[in-house]
């Protein structure tokens, strides 16, 4: 609970004593092309292999002729949209991004590059973690998409090259009794666990103390806990929501 | 000129600092020494604000730093420079845009202006042709001199520098001490040492505070530190052949 308590206060000293607009907007830019940029490529990655595994494995399982074939392709397509390209990215996120937020600021705290802010008067917490937070929040479902969409197509490929089904029955399956409010709320789960993931990575690194081993302890300690915040948020926000 | 007045600092229930109180004088180089472990860093961050004492004030120019609100707390916080052990400079950036930080933070000066005084500083601690380079490509020495040269850039009233010849070989630390002492006359700033390096106390302590055990138990300059008649002070002083030969004993 005092854990809990001193995340709190942190979350709100990142909007007292604020500095300008512009110098925001410029860390904010330059995060996003951190988190951003470098994180698309292994999210493309993941993502594709995900969905083409999902085909097979979903191919392999339904052997009955009874379940026409295009359901494997509705399958794929439910399970990215709702769990696989929102939170297990959201894994792969805490693990690339988070520890890096972590690890950054852990390794500023420790060489005193925290303090030198403080004693130039600029509030280092909003300073380096505001500008995180927000980039999270803007790339992070983005990236949810763009894994969605490797996801679908990894099916596609796969289902199709090794005849699992033919790409008119996978079309006709990703389109079949379609739920737009399932994209909503991949959005939603990916704004809270954005939110989850760079404000716990940046707690968990603005107060390390100590040497190098233990900037890896915040960064383990931040992928650890970002993963337990994310999985049962999830489990409320689907509680909730569908 | 700033004053500290009975400051005390206790971590858990181990006190750190126990009722300390001083003033700095300003064109000075005030030197803070002691032992590790004297509580000498403790104190630093107290007088800058980075640790909060239990009580005890810290004025600036007779302005209360403790007890003033953000506004002010900032406006000071502002005139000051500060020195850290290790320099402390931002990875990410290279050597211009780290000294030229406070003055993208800080002020609404143009860029060809922000330029202009980033070599000044950076000319000024003997650093010229290194705008480009990064932390990372440039010696311990040079990372000192790159932090002076970013804790002056906002024509600070104080200058704070924590054990600034850690690290650093003996010639290199000479050239550190003599550029703080020349900037803290030149400017007329108030300048705050933390050191427990003997070659510095002797060289630019020009006023001198010695912290035993939390406590401080003499203050001077350093031609009265050879016969100041504590025996604290003197076993600290004096503790290698060279210095006891220096007394006489």
């Amino acid at each position: 609970m005092k854990g809990f308590g001193r995340y709190v206060i942190f979350m709100g000293s990142l909007f007292v004593r604020r500095e300008t607009f512009k110098t925001y907007y410029n860390l904010t830019l330059e995060e996003c092309a951190q988190i951003g940029l470098k994180s698309i490529l292994l999210f493309m990655l993941v993502s594709t292999f995900m969905g083409a595994v999902t085909t097979i494995q979903t191919a392999a399982n339904l052997v009955s002729p009874f379940v026409p074939r295009f359901v494997i392709a509705q399958v794929v397509r439910e399970m990215t949209i709702l769990e696989l390209a929102p939170t297990i990215m959201a894994v792969i996120f805490a693990g690339k991004v988070g520890s890096s937020m972590a690890g950054g600021l852990g390794t500023m705290r420790i060489t005193e590059q925290i303090d030198a802010l403080e004693v130039m008067g600029i509030n280092s917490a909003s300073y380096l973690v505001l500008p995180k937070i927000i980039a999270s929040l803007l790339m992070y479902p983005l990236l949810v998409i763009v894994a969605a969409v490797c996801a679908i197509m990894g099916g596609y490929i796969v289902g199709s090259l090794t005849g699992a089904l033919t790409p008119t029955e996978y079309v006709y399956g990703i389109r079949y009794t379609f739920n737009p409010y399932f994209i909503s709320f991949a959005l939603i789960k990916s704004f809270m666990f954005a939110f989850l993931i760079s404000s716990i990575s940046s707690f968990k690194g603005y107060y390390t103390n100590g040497g190098a081993l233990e900037v890896g302890i915040a960064s383990t300690n931040a992928v650890t806990t970002s993963i337990i915040a994310v999985l049962l948020s999830d489990y409320f926000l689907a509680y909730l929501l569908l | 000129m700033i004053k500290i007045n009975n400051i005390t600092k206790s971590f858990g229930d181990k006190p750190v600092l126990g009722g300390i109180s001083g003033e700095f004088e300003k064109g000075k180089t005030n030197l803070i020494i002691g032992s590790s472990g004297t509580g000498k860093s403790v104190l630093l961050k107290c007088i800058v604000g980075l640790i909060y004492p239990d009580s005890g004030n810290v004025y600036f120019d007779l302005r209360n730093f403790t007890e003033a609100d953000k506004e002010m707390k900032s406006e000071i916080r502002r005139e000051i420079g500060m020195l850290f052990q290790g320099g402390a400079l931002f990875d990410s950036k290279n050597v211009e845009e780290n000294v030229m930080f406070p003055l993208n933070i800080l002020t609404r000066m143009s860029e060809a202006d922000k330029i202009e005084r980033v070599n000044f500083c950076l000319k000024r601690v003997g650093l010229e042709g290194v705008n480009k380079k990064m932390p990372s490509e440039i010696s311990g020495g040079m990372k000192k001199r790159v932090g002076i040269a970013r804790a002056i850039v906002n024509n600070p009233n104080y200058l704070f520098c924590d054990e600034p010849n850690s690290g650093l070989d003996p010639q290199t630390s000479v050239v550190i001490d003599e550029l703080i002492m020349e900037i803290t006359h030149e400017f007329d700033i108030t300048t705050v040492v933390v050191t427990h390096d003997m070659n510095s106390v002797l060289g630019i302590g020009e006023k001198i505070m010695f912290l035993y055990k939390g406590s401080k138990l003499w203050e001077g300059s350093n031609n009265d530190l050879t016969h100041s008649g504590v025996k604290e002070l003197d076993d600290f002083v004096f503790t290698n052949k060279v210095m006891r030969g220096l007394k006489g004993t």
